[in-house]
């Protein structure tokens, strides 16, 4: 019951904080170099993505202590599914059927995993 | 700028992003077997970080995050994801060969589905632009 409930608090907080990460990053543009990484103390949504992030970490170090790391680090790849609906709905990405596919095939591997 | 150029500087941090992540985790997985149950004391986390092997996991996975965010400045969310979820399977692996867990067929199944979403996505381009 506690690794579920530490898997969902994981779940949550990834999609929370890739979001994030991802349209902050975009609005920046391509990295070259190590610049960039001021960026992390200035821009409002990185800071955000990256509590989000440390929530996220500090549940999944107590997840691996209660369950074997090969169900743990797959299981949170059901994180994917949603950010694949969000990254189509919220960032306005073309998501192609390939990909939809794939998406779907990762979220039927975590289903089998999580048996 | 080029279009080989780019996707050779995507496979690189994509590669990056696979391993710093499977090592950085199996490091933490390794360092935590060895602490005390963890409470919601904030004294039992500072005392895990400080232990070596969670360090290096730590260490591994700042590296791993900070590739991984370079990579999504000009790859698509939808297709680093699929990228990081390889290294999702790579610990499934390390975790049958270096700590010895028992992996069911139905366990070895969903890891295989993973691994055919993740090639499946990863044969798009990296980036696809954005609806106006």
């Amino acid at each position: 019951m506690r690794a579920w409930f530490l898997l969902g608090l994981i779940v949550a907080s990834s999609v929370a904080s890739d979001l994030l990460q991802s349209r902050e990053m975009k609005s920046h543009g391509e990295v070259r170099g190590f610049r960039w990484l001021g960026a992390l103390t200035r821009k409002a949504g990185l800071i955000l993505a990256v509590a989000f992030m440390a929530v996220s970490f500090f549940a999944f170090m107590a997840l691996v202590q209660v369950a074997d790391l090969s169900f743990a680090v797959p299981a949170s790849a059901a994180s994917l599914v949603f950010e694949t609906v969000l990254a189509r709905v919220v960032l306005k990405e073309q998501v192609d059927s390939r990909r939809w596919v794939g998406a779907c095939l990762v979220a039927s591997g975590v289903v089998l995993l999580a048996r | 700028m080029p279009d080989a150029r780019l996707r050779w500087k995507t496979r690189l941090f994509a590669a990056i992003v696979v391993l710093s992540n499977a090592f950085g985790n199996f490091s933490l997985k390794w360092g935590m077997d060895r602490q005390a149950a963890l409470t919601l004391s904030p004294l039992d986390y500072i005392r895990a970080i400080l232990s070596p092997w969670v360090m290096l996991g730590i260490s591994l996975l700042i590296l791993w995050l900070l590739t991984r965010m370079a990579l999504l400045s000009w790859a698509d969310l939808s297709y680093v994801l699929p990228v990081t979820s390889l290294g999702y399977v790579a610990n499934a692996l390390m975790g049958r060969f270096f700590l010895s867990e028992q992996i069911t067929p139905q366990r070895w199944a969903g890891t295989l589905l993973i691994v055919g979403g993740t090639v499946l996505v990863g044969m798009g381009r990296p980036r696809t632009g954005t609806e106006s």
